[in-house]
């Protein structure tokens, strides 16, 4: 098993190895992720029963949520990446760090506006302090950090390695503002679903949003699967594998 | 022996370079009174109204004006190349770090902090408010220097590094912000202020055990160029 393990590891860290297996990874987790959407969003959208207090604007959650989830998982994943980059120097490890930026941002950017949009019916306003609200954003500016370092250092180990700081800082900073965001200001409801809890909606309610979160899940990994091997492919760009891979795509 | 000498002399060497140069040391805190007074002029003088958002006039002023000087922390020393040279030094760059912090905040929290209640005046902040806004100035703007060195290693060889450390230092400041200016208002309104000062206390101890190992980190990638 830990040998197993080791030699994965090994594996991840060759970006020629890790560009081949995300090839034949990524169009499983496209179909899965698209079925599951599918499924998900065609469910929660015109079968799944009106809320008795909020109606049809409620349904909105089937993307919201998925996406708030996700921009915050994604930012522990950008963490974790850069930890690993900076204690054992793994290359690939950093190529991820930088692919997950932007997409955790658009994440972020998808939750706030869908967010307002649920909010103008509902609380009658676009937008207020509330504190999940403040915490999303204080989210989005930590991606657009993390994004502005990448843009402004020229040498790309030291933008790596300067992004993964950054990046860990910050994981080290969410709960706590998190938290003290939420001393300061509650209007939200609380959490939709927790872990440890019976969920509180109806399961047909709930079922469908399970699914497009697993849905966008899967579809997350399909975007940073692609953009990382676009990234291999620019960096490895004088390599000898790169060069043929280019060239008998061009013969096709 | 000699690790504690060295630093002593970093820490005697910019000192004295501060007094010698003291106009730059002025700037943060002439920064701090303008941005004050602006909100008068630009919202209304009407002490009443002045009086309910001065504690967040005040700390955001600090908070800006803290930030505004965080150029000042390593910058001079990269240009002339003796940052390098002391990194080169046997003492950790960890303590480095730290005194250099330190020396930061003697040149731009601490004078902020005296100051501040000046500015509570001349923005009618009522009677009860002026002790926690020492005290959370106290206790808030080390953290705020310890957080701000992590953004001034990062950005020190850059050339756009002024427009950078702005978007990477700001969202970490929050939690001192929401607390620090709550204090103050919870001071105005007569209600107890320690639980605020606690919870900044116990960010400044996280902060003095984590943030120095981000920016020595951050310090040594920014030199290895």
């Amino acid at each position: 098993m830990w040998s197993a393990l080791k030699r994965l590891y090994h594996q991840l860290g060759s970006p020629k190895w890790f560009y081949e297996i995300t090839s034949r990874w990524s169009p499983w987790f496209l179909w899965i992720g698209s079925t599951l959407m599918i499924i998900g969003v065609v469910w929660g959208l015109a079968f799944a029963p009106a809320d008795y207090l909020q109606g049809n604007s409620f349904r909105i959650i089937y993307v919201h949520v998925p996406a708030a989830l996700l921009s915050q998982s994604a930012y522990i994943m950008m963490a974790v990446a850069g930890l690993v980059g900076l204690v054992w120097n793994m290359k690939m490890s950093f190529v991820v760090g930088k692919t997950i930026a932007p997409i955790g941002a658009s994440l972020a950017i998808i939750a706030l506006v869908t967010g307002a949009i649920w909010g103008k019916p509902t609380w009658g306003t676009w937008w207020v302090w509330d504190a999940r609200l403040t915490s999303m954003l204080i989210l989005l500016f930590l991606y657009m950090g993390v994004m502005a370092i990448y843009n402004a250092i020229e040498s790309e180990e030291m933008a790596n390695k300067a992004a993964a700081v950054l990046a860990l800082v910050g994981s080290i900073n969410i709960p706590i503002i998190k938290y003290s965001v939420e001393w300061w200001n509650t209007l939200h409801q609380p959490a939709t679903i927790t872990l440890t809890k019976k969920p509180t909606m109806a399961p047909e309610m709930f079922i469908p949003l399970v699914l497009t979160i697993i849905g966008l899940y899967c579809w997350f990994a399909v975007w940073v699967f692609a953009r990382t091997r676009n990234e291999i492919l620019w960096r490895e760009r004088r390599t000898k594998w790169v060069k043929s891979l280019l060239n008998t795509g061009a013969n096709h | 022996m000699a690790q504690t000498f060295s630093l002593m002399a970093i820490f005697k060497r910019d000192l004295l370079i501060a007094f010698r140069n003291r106009g730059e040391l002025l700037n943060p805190l002439m920064f701090f009174l303008m941005v004050a007074s602006l909100f008068p002029l630009a919202v209304t003088p009407d002490p009443k109204f002045l009086g309910l958002i001065a504690p967040g006039i005040i700390w955001v002023g600090a908070l800006l004006a803290t930030l505004l000087s965080l150029d000042l922390m390593f910058k001079s020393d990269f240009e002339d190349g003796s940052l390098e040279q002391m990194l080169l030094q046997p003492q950790p760059t960890l303590l480095f770090v730290m005194v250099k912090t330190l020396l930061h905040w003697l040149m731009a929290g601490l004078p902020l902090t005296l100051m501040a209640p000046v500015l509570g005046v001349m923005l009618a902040l009522p009677e009860g408010g002026y002790w926690p806004l020492v005290f959370s100035l106290l206790l808030g703007t080390p953290t705020l220097s310890l957080l701000g060195a992590i953004g001034a290693a990062l950005t020190v060889g850059l050339k756009k590094g002024g427009m950078l450390m702005p978007l990477l230092i700001l969202p970490l400041y929050i939690p001192v912000l929401i607390f620090a200016a709550s204090s103050v208002q919870a001071g105005v309104d007569g209600n107890s202020y320690t639980g605020h000062l606690a919870f900044l206390g116990a960010y400044l101890a996280l902060m003095l055990v984590l943030a120095p190992v981000a920016s020595a980190a951050s310090l040594k990638i920014s030199i290895a160029r």
